[in-house]
């Protein structure tokens, strides 16, 4: 990546916080978090359930339902724009056409009664001036592109004659059909096979490059991080934890929740006796710790950690950690 | 819970003596625990107006057996039937036709009553922790259910054996008095390994227990799992769709794919030396835990397709890269030596 693409951020995330507030009390979902992405570069947002990773990417869309949830602090600036501050009618225009997002499941985020040609048809039409035919022929070409077998005629098809991985194809068309500068992917493959997985991850690798479009993966998968991204940023208790390039986080962890993550997943290559599991529960959101919000389930702990917040310390460059001793981690 | 007469309940006392004895009695004839043959479930498919029947072949012959002691990982993509091959395993689903048999005893045959007082050494993990527990039953009556029905403890014993069984899956004993909801994914996991467990089984099935907890939740739960195998002594049919787990836990594996196992052997040997195409297809599409950025181009071949119109043909014909004509005749399970199991034409 050449250093003028690093000067100009396609988004720019600072000290984003999310709250929720509820009957029982108020969650903190996101919390200070600050991250940028550059054009044409894939940055993973890794954490495990409740850690504020769906709330940060539907944050980004202005897609938090209000009430319950609140942008209590931070700006979103989308080339050049503070998206917290646009108004609903500003936001539509960005929304499909800039920005775009798959998510999980694509059966439940298609339309059951429409033919994934009308669904594609609509997002082009809303967007950009093309009549109707001409609208259904860059769908069919779109559906060409995500390698949908027959086009021109699976363009018919309702989402229930669609396999899983089609139907997740279908979504990804869908999302591209406006060329979006970014795209937003909330655990696109969780839903799927191994195999499938491994082609969907090739397409969208193969896409982000030939139309030069910048991608937030958000996964709970290392796996899927380590063979799609360019950086990654570890999430944990609606904080960020750990942020850098895709080698420093691998090769150099400097945060024991990202060398823990990495240490509980089996591996092919070596037999294990006993895996490193982390001890202890995912916390509520709603009843973070006092201090370091990892030092629970940290076998480095020290009293420090106990009472005080670490800052991001850097570690190198672009990598940064939220340790105190995040010297003696790695 | 069946009601049984009093005039019935003498003979009963008789029959299960006589049977203990001839339980013992097969084991020592034979030290497999679980022998599984040519076991098939098919499934009708109707659609509504309409008198054609779709059968559809979610088992179709898949023969194995497991050693007391040993874990038999079953692997294979959603819909390949490892699900259905676990549930037939214990009856909890019929199976169309085939055999198993659990220390000898061949399970089809027996009547209900029978098969119940089987049921506790025989036990069943499920996936979901969410939905597989009772939410209007404190764990105490999740855990003892199975005491009290099959008349092991009750009352005060009964909750003093639930305290020791939740310590030794890592809860604590005043959990009991607890429901369901306020237990997270991974501890709830751990009740329904307890309930697994409570009555002294001899063999779990295990039906994806980690896919549905987060991954550092995941490595806790499979450590449990392994200790309590070395443990008590347990065997474990461990189905997943995960081959990192597999690897790690198995000594055998068996893959399956739409319905039969393709290739079998020692944990070890079967990611060393995969033999079979869909085997080498799967080994290839585990990410790896590097920062390698390495995306194979590998196979980015069809779409499992799930219409059969070559009834005959091996089952992978279709997505195979090296498949010739010769694969519209299945090939069977055959050993390749070192009891390295292939259903390939093309790998010996």
């Amino acid at each position: 990546m050449n250093n003028e693409r690093l000067k100009n951020p396609i988004l720019e995330v600072r000290s984003l916080s999310v709250y929720f507030s509820t009957e029982e009390g108020i969650i903190k979902a996101v919390e200070d978090v600050s991250f940028e992405i550059y054009p044409s570069e894939i940055l993973c947002l890794v954490g495990e359930s409740g850690c504020g990773k769906s709330v940060t990417a539907l944050s980004i869309l202005k897609l938090i339902p209000s009430p319950p949830g609140e942008i209590i602090s931070g700006r979103i600036i989308f080339n050049g724009r503070d998206i917290t501050k646009l108004s609903e009618k500003e936001m539509e225009k960005i929304r499909g056409n800039e920005i775009s997002m798959i998510f999980q499941e694509p059966m439940t985020s298609l339309n059951p009664v429409f033919t994934i040609g009308d669904q594609i048809i609509e997002a082009i039409e809303l967007h950009q001036r093309l009549k109707r035919n001409e609208a259904r022929k860059k769908a069919i070409e779109i559906l060409g592109k995500v390698k949908i077998p027959l086009p021109d005629k699976r363009i018919d098809d309702y989402p229930h004659q669609l396999s899983g991985g089609m139907r997740q194809r279908a979504m990804i068309a869908m999302a591209l059909s406006c060329e979006p500068k970014l795209l937003i992917a909330d655990e696109p493959t969780t839903a799927l096979d191994v195999t499938i997985q491994a082609q969907v991850l090739s397409l969208l690798k193969e896409i982000q490059s030939e139309m030069d479009m910048a991608i937030m993966l958000i996964t709970h998968d290392l796996g899927i991080v380590s063979e799609i991204a360019d950086r990654v940023a570890v999430m944990y208790g609606g904080r960020l934890v750990e942020t850098g390039p895709i080698d420093d986080i691998f090769n150099h962890t400097s945060h024991p929740y990202t060398k823990g993550l990495l240490d509980s997943i089996p591996k092919i290559e070596e037999k294990i006796k006993r895996l490193n599991a982390i001890p202890g529960q995912v916390p509520n959101p709603m009843d973070l710790p006092q201090g370091c919000k990892f030092h629970p389930r940290c076998s480095m702990a020290v009293e420090e950690c106990r009472n005080i917040e670490p800052q991001l310390f850097k570690v190198n460059g672009n990598h940064f950690s939220r340790c105190f001793r995040w010297k003696d981690c790695c | 819970m069946a009601i049984i007469s009093v005039d019935a309940l003498d003979g009963k006392i008789a029959v299960e003596m006589s049977f203990k004895h001839f339980m013992n009695l097969s084991m020592s004839k034979n030290n497999y625990l679980i022998e599984v043959k040519d076991l098939k479930k098919y499934y009708y498919k109707q659609r509504l107006f309409s008198s054609k029947k779709e059968m559809i072949r979610a088992v179709d012959g898949v023969s194995f057996r497991i050693k007391k002691g040993e874990t038999l990982g079953l692997v294979g993509e959603s819909g390949c039937g490892k699900t259905t091959v676990g549930k037939s395993i214990l009856r909890l689903i019929e199976p169309t036709s085939g055999q198993i048999f659990f220390k000898g005893i061949n399970l089809n045959a027996l009547d209900r009553d029978e098969l119940r007082r089987l049921r506790p050494s025989m036990q069943f993990i499920f996936q979901d922790p969410y939905e597989s527990l009772n939410p209007r039953m404190r764990i105490e009556d999740i855990v003892g259910e199975g005491l009290e029905i099959h008349k092991i403890a009750s009352g005060k014993e009964k909750s003093q054996r639930v305290s020791e069984i939740l310590e030794r899956v890592g809860l604590q004993s005043q959990d009991k008095n607890r429901y369901p909801h306020e237990f997270s994914g991974g501890q709830r996991q751990r009740i329904g390994i307890a309930r697994a467990i409570s009555l002294n089984p001899e063999f779990i099935v295990a039906d994806e227990p980690v896919s549905a907890l987060d991954v550092s939740i995941q490595a806790q739960i499979l450590n449990l799992l392994m200790d309590l195998r070395d443990e008590l002594g347990l065997t474990y049919l461990f189905i997943s769709h995960d081959l990192r787990i597999v690897k790690h836990i198995s000594d055998r594996v068996a893959v399956m794919y739409q319905g039969k196992i393709v290739e079998m052997a020692d944990c070890e040997e079967i990611f060393k030396n995969p033999l079979h195409p869909y085997t080498q297809l799967l080994l290839k599409a585990i990410p790896k835990i590097n920062g390698s950025r390495r995306i194979d181009p590998f196979v980015i071949k069809l779409e499992n397709n799930q219409t059969n119109d070559l009834p005959w043909a091996c089952s992978f014909f279709k997505r195979c890269p090296i498949s010739k004509d010769r694969c519209k005749q299945a090939p069977s399970l055959i050993d390749q030596g070192n009891g390295h199991l292939v259903a390939c034409h093309f790998n010996y």
